[in-house]
């Protein structure tokens, strides 16, 4: 509460500069589009191998049938990644701000406070005890078992680290600040004993889910996060009012109309199954969901009808060039986009904190 | 989940397939054993990348890096545009071998096994994919010889002077990783004469202080690289874990190059011999 009145007084947010900041947001909403749109280009264009995606596309238009390499790395490769990162970066972009929103703290990030945790071990626990479910319910689940188990591990965290910081409608940051690193470190503790008990085969799917990366990005594993994610990002701009109502505090949400119980429900759930199944797919990508929506608010104000739209595309923007980075820095090798988003986030993230530090101590 | 044997056994099959007509003229060869085989076959030329593990002979250290053995990134493999890829089992993900599979690249997994069999069988099995059937022969035989040689000269150290042998993977934080059964470490030890001092289980494992002094180990083997196993021999012995086991009392501590020790390629004949004069004196 405190925090976000006097993110406002600081951003100089009079009544008479809304409707500009609206139009503002609206014209960055554009840009953002654009650079998404470049984005997505140069991630189809680059890569380790020499693959033209120019070559390919005059092939299509006249007719030639593509090369085997061509249809490999452009549309085995390279176009499954780019929409699983399009996906996962909006996914992550978003919670972090609906997050915020609900929590009212700018600090409060799936990945920080152990929601990226708890699906993460929800993932894991699939890992490696998946093989202990009936046979036909495997067959039946396939490919979906590991992100369902990560949404219910990461709701489940949700919705404990809801309870304990959450006291008569207040949210305590410090609280949801230990919450969650208690909830992280016995994620990791659990998640411990499971890896002592797996065998050297679940061993390698953890370690390389664990790092962080899109290179394990195949269609399958975009058709399934996709629906969930755009459904998520569709329900949250769906709670932008209620989010922004529940700025002022729940007592003043509920007067003006806003079932905040409920509202408050559906926006952990978004949380939990946009971070739920991006965890699944990529393993932990930390810092965009803090990092984006607070550059944002920063330059169109804390409006959440346009922040969480331009939070997805930003997100997305940012996660695509992450991950250029990671796939042509030392290519033919690849770096793990976890470092990459930290060791681009990391730095912001100390900024934010030096620059406002009242949002911890209060 | 889908299971990943399924995905080896339908990129297996492949292979099967589309085995090429022509020796191939551009390998990619995926762990450090590999690379050393096709070099001591006299194929290095025909290299045209390798992995992370792959550093040994020197010249393979100025091939490109497809990474590590266990995160392959499939346009990275693609990029190096090999006509065959040579890897040792556990290569990965299987993401990656499946898109390999689609590209139609053929694809070798050589199997592994921490026996002297088992280093044979490799030599073998690379000989036949880079089609050096002669180069092959002769290796084996040489290898072979080597691995008898060794085998002779360690059944000669009585058993009652069989020492326990620990190998260390990491000291990270305090705490001990060493080796069970079933991993390169244990089969070296084994055909160095040694005993593992940790037989109870499988793999690798954090262990307890308290289980590490029950088992007694009379050496301390371990990898000399830098990192965490940079810790001096006196500041390992010095480890509560480690502190009353006889290894300490002798000051007994043996690290030798990783890949050297682990490989179970072309060298581990000399490895294991090396590993046993360091146990025994001189055999």
């Amino acid at each position: 509460m405190v925090a976000l009145t006097e993110t406002d007084r600081s951003m100089g947010a009079s009544r008479a500069e809304i409707p500009d900041r609206r139009r503002q947001a609206r014209k960055l909403s554009l840009v953002l589009v654009c650079l998404l749109a470049l984005a997505i280009v140069i991630n189809l264009a680059l890569g380790a191998s020499g693959t033209s995606l120019w070559g390919a596309l005059a092939k299509l238009a006249s007719g030639t049938p593509l090369d085997m390499m061509e249809r490999v790395v452009l549309w085995d490769i390279r176009l499954p990644r780019v929409v699983l990162c399009t996906l996962v970066g909006a996914a992550l972009a978003v919670s972090g701000a609906v997050m915020q929103g609900l929590f009212r703290n700018p600090l409060a990030d799936p990945g920080l406070v152990g929601v990226g945790a708890g699906a993460g071990l929800g993932a894991i626990l699939s890992i490696v005890l998946g093989g202990f479910l009936p046979v036909a319910l495997q067959e039946f689940f396939g490919a979906y078992v590991t992100p369902a188990a990560a949404f219910l591990g990461g709701w489940g965290s949700t919705l404990i680290l809801y309870r304990v910081s959450t006291r008569g409608g207040r949210t305590s940051v410090a609280t949801m600040l230990l919450a969650g690193i208690a909830l992280g470190a016995l994620a990791g503790a659990v998640s411990g004993v499971l890896i002592y008990m797996a065998d050297d085969q679940q061993l390698r799917d953890l370690t390389f889910w664990q790092m962080g990366s899109l290179a394990g990005a195949t269609w399958e594993k975009s058709l399934i996060a996709g629906p969930v994610i755009v459904l998520s990002i569709a329900g949250a701009t769906w709670l932008a009012h209620g989010l922004n109502c529940l700025a002022l505090g729940e007592a003043a949400a509920a007067h003006m109309g806003i079932p905040v119980q409920r509202m408050k429900n559906a926006a952990i759930f978004s949380v939990a199954a946009a971070t739920g199944v991006a965890v699944a797919a990529t393993g932990g990508i930390g810092f965009v969901g803090i990092v984006v929506p607070h550059v944002l608010r920063l330059a169109t104000g804390p409006d959440h009808g346009t922040l969480l739209p331009n939070a997805a595309l930003l997100g997305a923007t940012l996660l695509l060039g992450a991950d250029l980075i990671s796939r042509t820095l030392i290519a033919p090798a690849e770096l793990p986009i976890g470092i990459v988003t930290a060791v681009l986030g990391a730095p912001v993230f100390l900024w934010i904190l030096l620059k406002r530090r009242g949002l911890v101590d209060q | 989940m889908r299971h990943p044997s399924f995905t080896l056994l339908a990129a297996g099959a492949f292979v099967v397939a589309t085995l090429p007509v022509q020796a191939a003229e551009r390998v990619l060869s995926i762990g450090g054993s590999v690379t050393e085989i096709i070099y001591a076959l006299g194929a290095g030329d025909k290299l045209v990348a390798r992995d992370t593990t792959s550093s040994y002979p020197e010249p393979a250290l100025d091939l490109p890096d497809v990474g590590y053995i266990r995160a392959l990134a499939p346009e990275g493999v693609l990029s190096v545009n090999p006509d065959l890829i040579i890897a040792e089992a556990g290569a990965g993900p299987v993401e990656t071998l499946d898109v390999l599979t689609q590209a139609e690249i053929p694809f070798v997994e050589v199997p592994d096994a921490y026996t002297g069999d088992g280093i044979l069988a490799k030599i073998d099995a690379v000989g036949t994919a880079i089609e050096r059937p002669d180069a092959a022969r002769a290796l084996r035989d040489k290898v072979a010889a080597e691995l008898t040689e060794v085998a002779a000269k360690v059944a000669s150290v009585r058993q009652d002077d069989r020492k326990r042998v620990l190998f260390i993977l990491s000291t990270r934080g305090g705490r001990v990783m060493a080796s069970g059964t079933g991993t390169a470490a244990d089969g070296i030890i084994r055909m160095a004469g040694g005993t593992n001092a940790l037989s109870e289980f499988e793999g690798y494992k954090l262990m307890t202080d308290e289980a590490i002094s029950q088992a007694a180990p009379d050496v301390i083997l371990m990898m000399d690289r830098g990192g965490d196993h940079g810790a001096s021999n006196t500041e390992l012995l010095s480890m509560p874990a480690l502190v009353t086991t006889p290894a300490a009392k002798t000051g007994a501590v043996v690290r030798m190059n990783g890949l050297y020790l682990l490989g179970f390629g072309p060298r581990t004949a000399q490895a294991a011999l090396t590993l046993a004069q360091s146990l025994y004196g001189a055999l």
